[in-house]
């Protein structure tokens, strides 16, 4: 099998992956009875030509960015982890206890402690699954998929019945304290001449996430951990013949995806809603794993495919808002996407190679 | 008389791999009813040359002829229509269907099953009375010793009329009875006119069964040769361009007192059983102590054992004080800190993690070491440059630290595990297999490379399969069987008559010769193995 050069395969691949998924949705357009260059003129005008759209952009990214990053830490050490959604869940509740029962003097403080408590509580919902695969071999795809199941059913509890405020309609905690608000965008950039990202949702979570991805660059390929983690996730007997742990390490990686998955609470929870809402993850948690597909498990590949997934997030609902495309056909680009840059990878990988392989031969 | 036509001929076949020319214009033929070998370091270009009359590539230039006639062969069909049959180093058998399916699959003759299956019965039936190529029909290929799956492939290929039988590194994991026991029936069928074309890289193999010998080298046919006007010193130098030494040359050993004393040490695998009985022995400083016997009686145990990462009962000490042989400081990385290397026996699935670098196998199971940190990082810099003076010194090639261990051939993959094991200096070297599909150039660098470490003193238990390879190096022999150590002895003393009773779990006073004792030992696995699979 002849390889591709790793230029085209960091690239050339999403991106031929990329234009296919447009051009199937185009169609689909298309059969509906609208223009596919109109409606692609909406969601790039929506998401990235004005500010407020980056700001919507922007928000949406940080959560895949968490999400995304969270699932290839897992994916290093060959776990796949699709209990994101479970653990932002959790890291949302973490967020919500520690803004709403603690006092705070200042928002760096207060979002320092909610970070620590969202990452401590996603990582307590991830330590079950982690420990029963490590030491009892139960599946940690089905276990993820089961807890967070039961962390929407804990969630829903909880608001409903603990910590929604008496006399609220609304299944959601009270708003928290002001001294927990986290600046937006618009708080810090904006200027009287030029209000920029007005009223987007996008906020200083965002430089959080962009120091997670620096944080796992490091811990990945700089860190004896991350050497052990790759180790076990390409050989478990090898690992054991080195005398890495596999309980241990296995258990520690998910610990460090759980704990990803559970900082995009600060970001939804503390930065957008200021209160803990019900079905606050709105499914990034599966995102995630689009976004670590597509991003080659690499921190800077996650980074970018958690931009694009959050583009097609506000583009879609940009959509949505101007347009007679329903927003349903929003999901199915979507998931065009995903099967295109996740599940069909090799359906582009291996006509390139051979294109490749065509070019280098009358070379020599 | 005239000759008749070749079974096979292949004339000026070029294949090249973007850069890499795997054939260069290679002419063969192949006379009906002969064994020949073709014999080569890995990387040669032997697996391509089959590869393309096989069906899988097609050659950029060249043409092949099948028993007299221009044939183009686009696929593995059109080769088995061809009457040419492959059977592959790793088998390509259904895991959890019974032999008989195993046969049919690909050459059923209708929807129904039942019919083929039948037929198949009968065909199976004759053919293992001809050939000596008995299998239980009816057996399901997971539970099938290695050799009798690898039979499973020589039926398949006959069951499809094959007159020419392909067979790749035939014996790379075969015990030497199973090996036997193949020459056997590859003599029967070159005895029924069938023509055999065996890929080895083992002299000795070529030297036994083969009427014609090809040397490839470097994707070229150096040398066609009729095996019985040739030496295997000839071959060898054929195969790497230059002279090699066969055996191994040094001095008689010094050994000092013990390093590692090893007392009833018992271990009992996951399905519960006892896989080592018992095994007492001590290792001196300064000597090689071999251990042979048929894979599967407790070697592989033994090894995983003495380097941490299985649990046992019963002593080792080391150097006067005692190791623990379960639970906290039993792994991997603390015997290496008490200065035991381990050189694995399955280099590929142990020893190197196959897509990291050279660099970052350079000190797998040493990372953990306090001169490769500093904080939190690890220092890669350092380790790389560490590396590449490892990899120099013992001859890897391409000397290229950050190429992935999986693009190394077998040879060089075994000197990066050799050089970070040897290197670390330590008192006790285990080393399991260590030419295990290595090629010749580099067992010969290997073999000195171990004594070189026991006339520094060091201690070495070697593990082998391959008995010239134990009395190559050992300077005394242990042999396992059962799990137990059924005697030393020193290796100027034992003859590999006395050994092969031993490996075969038979004491010295009862007479019977060595041959039936290793099909009896055969025997005896493939009982246990049906009893516990």
């Amino acid at each position: 099998m002849d390889k591709l050069p790793p230029w085209a395969d960091a690239v050339l691949v999403p991106l031929i992956s990329l234009l296919l998924a447009a051009a199937l949705s185009a169609l689909v357009i298309l059969g509906i009875g609208e223009n596919p260059v109109e409606a692609f003129r909406l969601m790039v005008e929506g998401a990235l030509l004005r500010s407020a759209g980056w700001g919507y952009t922007l928000y949406y990214a940080t959560n895949f960015i968490f999400t995304g990053l969270a699932v290839s830490v897992a994916f290093h050490a060959r776990l796949f982890n699709i209990g994101g959604e479970g653990q932002a869940t959790l890291g949302g509740l973490g967020v919500a206890i520690v803004c709403l029962y603690l006092p705070w003097p200042h928002w760096t403080l207060a979002m320092l402690g909610a970070s620590v408590a969202a990452a401590l509580f996603g990582a307590a919902w991830a330590f079950i699954p982690a420990y029963l695969q490590a030491k009892r071999g139960s599946h940690i795809v089905i276990t993820t998929i089961m807890f967070n199941f039961i962390a929407a059913a804990l969630l829903n509890y909880l608001l409903v019945n603990v910590m929604k405020p008496a006399g609220q309609q609304d299944p959601a905690t009270d708003i928290f304290p002001a001294a927990t608000h986290l600046p937006t965008f618009q708080d810090m950039f904006a200027t009287e001449a030029n209000p920029l990202f007005r009223g987007a949702p996008g906020n200083v979570t965002f430089f959080l996430a962009i120091a997670a991805c620096v944080a796992i660059w490091a811990l990945i390929w700089r860190t004896r951990l991350g050497y052990e983690i790759r180790a076990l996730g390409h050989s478990e007997s090898a690992a054991r013949y080195a005398g890495i742990s596999p309980v241990k390490t296995i258990v520690v990686a998910m610990l460090i995806s759980g704990g990803l998955a559970g900082l995009m609470g600060v970001n939804t929870a503390m930065g957008e809603a200021e209160r803990l809402v019900m079905n606050a993850t709105e499914g990034a948690g599966f995102i995630g794993i689009a976004v670590a597909l597509m991003g080659r498990n690499h921190p800077v590949g996650v980074f970018l495919a958690a931009i694009l997934f959050g583009f097609l997030y506000q583009g879609g609902a940009e959509l949505a808002l101007w347009t007679n495309i329903p927003r349903e056909l929003i999901v199915v680009i979507q998931a065009l996407v995903i099967l295109f840059t996740g599940a069909l990878d090799n359906a582009v990988r291996m006509p390139l190679a051979r294109v490749f392989a065509m070019r280098r031969k009358p070379a020599e | 008389m005239t000759d008749p036509a070749p079974a096979i001929e292949l004339q000026g076949i070029s294949k090249s791999f973007g850069p890499v020319q795997a054939n260069k214009d290679i002419s063969l033929r192949v006379m009906p009813g002969t064994i020949h070998g073709i014999i080569g370091e890995n990387g040669a270009g032997k697996s391509t040359l089959m590869s393309i009359l096989y069906g899988f590539y097609a050659a950029d230039k060249g043409d092949i002829w099948i028993k007299g006639e221009k044939r183009q062969i686009p696929d593995s069909q059109a080769a088995i229509k061809a009457g040419i049959g492959m059977v592959f180093q790793h088998f390509k058998l259904v895991q959890n269907f019974t032999v008989l399916e195993n046969v049919i699959l690909g050459a059923e003759d209708g929807g129904l099953l039942r019919p083929s299956l039948a037929k198949a019965r009968g065909v199976l039936k004759s053919l293992a009375e001809e050939y000596e190529l008995s299998v239980d029909p009816d057996m399901q290929v997971q539970h099938l010793s290695v050799g009798h799956q690898q039979r499973v492939e020589i039926l398949k290929a006959l069951y499809r009329q094959a007159d020419i039988l392909i067979l790749d590194e035939p014996t790379g994991v075969l015990t030497p009875a199973e090996a036997d026991h193949l020459f056997r029936i590859l003599d029967n069928l070159r005895a029924e006119g069938k023509t055999i074309i065996l890929i080895t890289h083992k002299l000795r193999e070529i030297m036994e069964i083969t009427d014609t010998v090809s040397v490839m080298r470097r994707g070229e046919m150096t040398a066609t040769v009729k095996t019985a006007q040739t030496t295997p010193e000839e071959l060898a130098e054929l195969m790497v361009g230059r002279k090699v030494l066969l055996r191994v040359d040094k001095a008689p050993a010094q050994p000092k007192g013990a390093a590692l004393e090893v007392r009833d040490l018992r271990h009992v695998d996951t399905s519960g059983v006892e896989r080592l009985r018992g095994v007492s022995f001590d290792l001196h400083a300064g000597e090689v102590l071999g251990i042979a016997g048929v894979a599967g009686n407790g070697q592989s145990e033994l090894l995983e054992v003495l380097g941490g990462y299985a649990d046992a009962t019963g002593s080792v000490t080391l150097n006067g004080s005692a190791l623990p042989l379960s639970g906290a400081g039993c792994d991997g990385m603390a015997r290496r800190a008490a200065g035991i290397g381990h050189v694995p026996e399955d280099r590929q699935s142990e020893g190197l993690i196959m897509p990291y670098s050279a660099w970052e196998n350079s000190v797998f199971g040493y990372h953990r070491d306090p001169m490769w940190q500093s904080g939190l990082l690890m220092k890669n810099a350092a380790i790389r440059e560490d590396a590449a003076g490892k990899m120099e010194r013992f001859d890897v090639r391409p000397p290229n630290p950050d190429l992935a261990a999986k693009n190394f051939s077998g040879g060089n993959q075994q000197k990066i595990v050799l050089a970070r094991e040897i290197e670390r200096n330590p008192d006790v070297l285990l080393i399991g297999q260590p030419t295990r599909g290595v090629d010749i150039g580099a067992i010969e660098f290997i073999h000195q490379q171990i004594v070189r470490l026991r006339d520094a003193g060091k201690a070495i238990l070697l593990v082998s399969v391959e008995l010239d390879e134990i009395f190559a190096l050992s300077d005394r022999i242990g042999v396992m069987f059962d799990g137990r150590l059924m005697g030393i002895r020193d290796a100027a003393a034992a003859d590999q008559r006395e050994l092969g009773l031993l490996m075969a779990g038979v004491g010295e006073d009862e007479g019977q010769d060595p041959m039936a004792a290793a099909e009896a030992a055969e025997r005896e696995r493939e009982r246990r193995e049906a009893t516990h699979g």
